[in-house]
């Protein structure tokens, strides 16, 4: 498993990622609105709110696949490195390309122009880790839903890159799957990799979580460390969440 | 009504006895259609994927002017490629009007337009499905654009044969740029129009049935990939 651990043996790793006011807005609507957070290495970040609150949408914006319409993204650590080349995102609904499990990984890597040996070396160790080793040379294409998830986990992890994003990467599986990709995020992470990880399911949360970010149609209600979150929320928004209830539409409890 | 019994009598009897005349016009006639083919796919490919992939000043006037030409009539290309191979045009000094590289650069220049425009709509409907992933493996846009014409290459095959078909089925460019001498530059389609009109009903029925297989051939090609293209995708 040498070739799985210390993401960033040779520099220095990007973060702190630093938003600065990030605003997005798109079909007259603001999206995001004005979101300032720093998120550190050496913890588990997991961004949490309801269906249509931006998770999403934070996350395209931190991995740069969408331009903020207002604010700014630091990557406080690049230091002239290329920060697109030290992160790696896993979406909800992976894209598979149309060739082998492997060639799917490879593809990944070739794109940071590594040498075959090292690629070989890093598709054997992903595959091995996240049990899907037998299916090598099958095409990505015919893997169950749950099989896919761990191959984008696998394609992404096999970049070992400072930052993980992932965008509720548990929708679509059953429990079970569920806990596999679970375990393989938690092995990401003891690598040293940053995860930043999108979720709508309370219990996920909890069970990853080192700190909240705790979104709201937009807002960024509050960045707690888990144990007070799950406790004692700080804002009336998570607290309804919590407890499984709407927010009341009316009332604006809380500034 | 005999004689058209007569004719179907005798133009079967020359495909099945590998009529030497008949043979040469489909040989001459399979090389020049494949041949530009080749070349329509080596620049139409490419065309349409980059037309689908970047976003640069001029992209909507090519894609109009790709639209348009696509629907020109082969004659009218014929005599443009005419025009462009005559002695007094700019290629003239090649000397290739009545030789089968002007037909082949003829059908070349009338079905370039079709590939790339229907790569360009297949390319489009991958790149909205892998835009955030490529993006996201830091795939610089040349790379992004490689990968989706492998990617779409079933459905790229079937832009090639739609594009076969309308060159060997075309009469009027290659009539204009080939002249259509005996032994030289007489395809099966041009073959047909002459022989017809000088009432050799034989050879004319021989080689229509033989493009009528071929239309069959490519009907059930481009038929198999959607099939195979669907597998795909729901796999
Ligand atoms: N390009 C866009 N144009 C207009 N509205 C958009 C656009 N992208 C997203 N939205 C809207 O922004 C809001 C936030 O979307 P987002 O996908 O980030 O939510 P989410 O928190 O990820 O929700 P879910 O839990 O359902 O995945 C939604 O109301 C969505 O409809
Ligand atoms: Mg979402």
């Amino acid at each position: 498993m040498t070739g799985l651990t210390d993401p960033a043996s040779a520099a220095p790793a990007i973060l702190p990622l630093g938003l600065e006011g990030l605003v997005f807005a798109a079909g007259g609507k603001t999206l995001i609105k004005g979101i300032t957070a720093t998120l550190s290495a050496g913890s588990r970040s997991i961004v949490l709110g309801p269906n249509g609150a931006g998770k999403t949408l934070l996350l395209r914006l931190c991995h740069g696949l969408i331009r903020p319409t207002g604010g700014r993204i630091v990557w406080k650590g690049a230091a002239g490195a290329d920060p697109a080349l030290r992160q790696a995102m896993v979406f909800q609904r992976p894209v598979m390309l149309r060739r082998s499990v492997a060639a799917n990984v490879d593809y990944a890597l070739r794109l940071r122009d590594l040498a075959r040996a090292d690629r070989q070396q890093r598709i054997e160790d992903v595959l091995t880790a996240t049990g899907l080793r037998r299916f090598a040379t099958q095409p990505a294409r015919l893997l169950s839903v749950g099989e896919q998830q761990k191959l984008a986990l696998a394609r992404a992890w096999a970049l070992r890159p400072d930052v993980l994003f992932l965008d509720e990467p548990t929708a679509s599986l059953d429990p079970a799957a569920t806990r596999a990709v679970e375990e393989i995020i938690l092995r990401i992470d003891a690598g040293g990799t940053k995860i930043i990880m999108s979720t709508h399911d309370l219990a996920q949360a909890r069970r990853l979580a080192n700190e909240v970010l705790f979104l709201h149609r937009g807002r960024l209600c509050e960045q707690t460390p888990a144990p007070v979150f799950f406790t004692a929320p700080r804002t009336a928004e998570a607290g309804y969440f919590l407890e499984g209830k709407l927010f009341p539409q009316l009332r604006r409890i809380n500034p | 009504m005999s004689d058209l019994a007569d004719a179907f009598a005798a133009a079967a009897m020359l495909i099945w006895s590998l009529d030497q005349d008949l043979v040469g016009i489909v040989l001459l006639s399979l090389r020049v259609t494949l041949t530009a083919m080749a070349i329509a796919a080596v620049i139409g490919l490419p065309l349409g994927g980059a037309l689908a992939v970047f976003r640069f000043p001029g992209r909507s006037a090519i894609l109009i002017t790709i639209n348009a030409l696509m629907g020109l009539p082969p004659v009218v290309v014929g005599l443009i490629v005419y025009l462009v191979l005559s002695r007094a045009g700019p290629l003239g000094a090649l000397g290739l009007l009545f030789t089968p590289a002007a037909m082949i650069l003829a059908q070349a220049v009338l079905i370039t337009p079709i590939i790339a425009a229907l790569s360009c709509q297949t390319i489009s409907g991958l790149w909205e499905e892998y835009r955030e992933q490529l993006q996201s493996f830091a795939a610089r846009r040349g790379d992004a654009l490689a990968t989706l014409l492998w990617e779409g290459r079933i459905a790229l095959l079937t832009a090639l044969l739609a594009g076969f078909g309308r060159a060997s089925a075309e009469v009027g460019a290659v009539m204009i740029v080939g002249g259509n001498i005996d032994h030289v530059t007489r395809v099966m389609t041009t073959t047909i129009a002459l022989e017809t009109s000088k009432g050799n009903l034989s050879l004319a029925l021989g080689l229509g049935i033989i493009l009528i297989s071929l239309a069959m051939g490519v009907a059930g090609g481009t038929y198999a990939l959607k099939l195979a293209a669907e597998r795909q995708r729901s796999a």
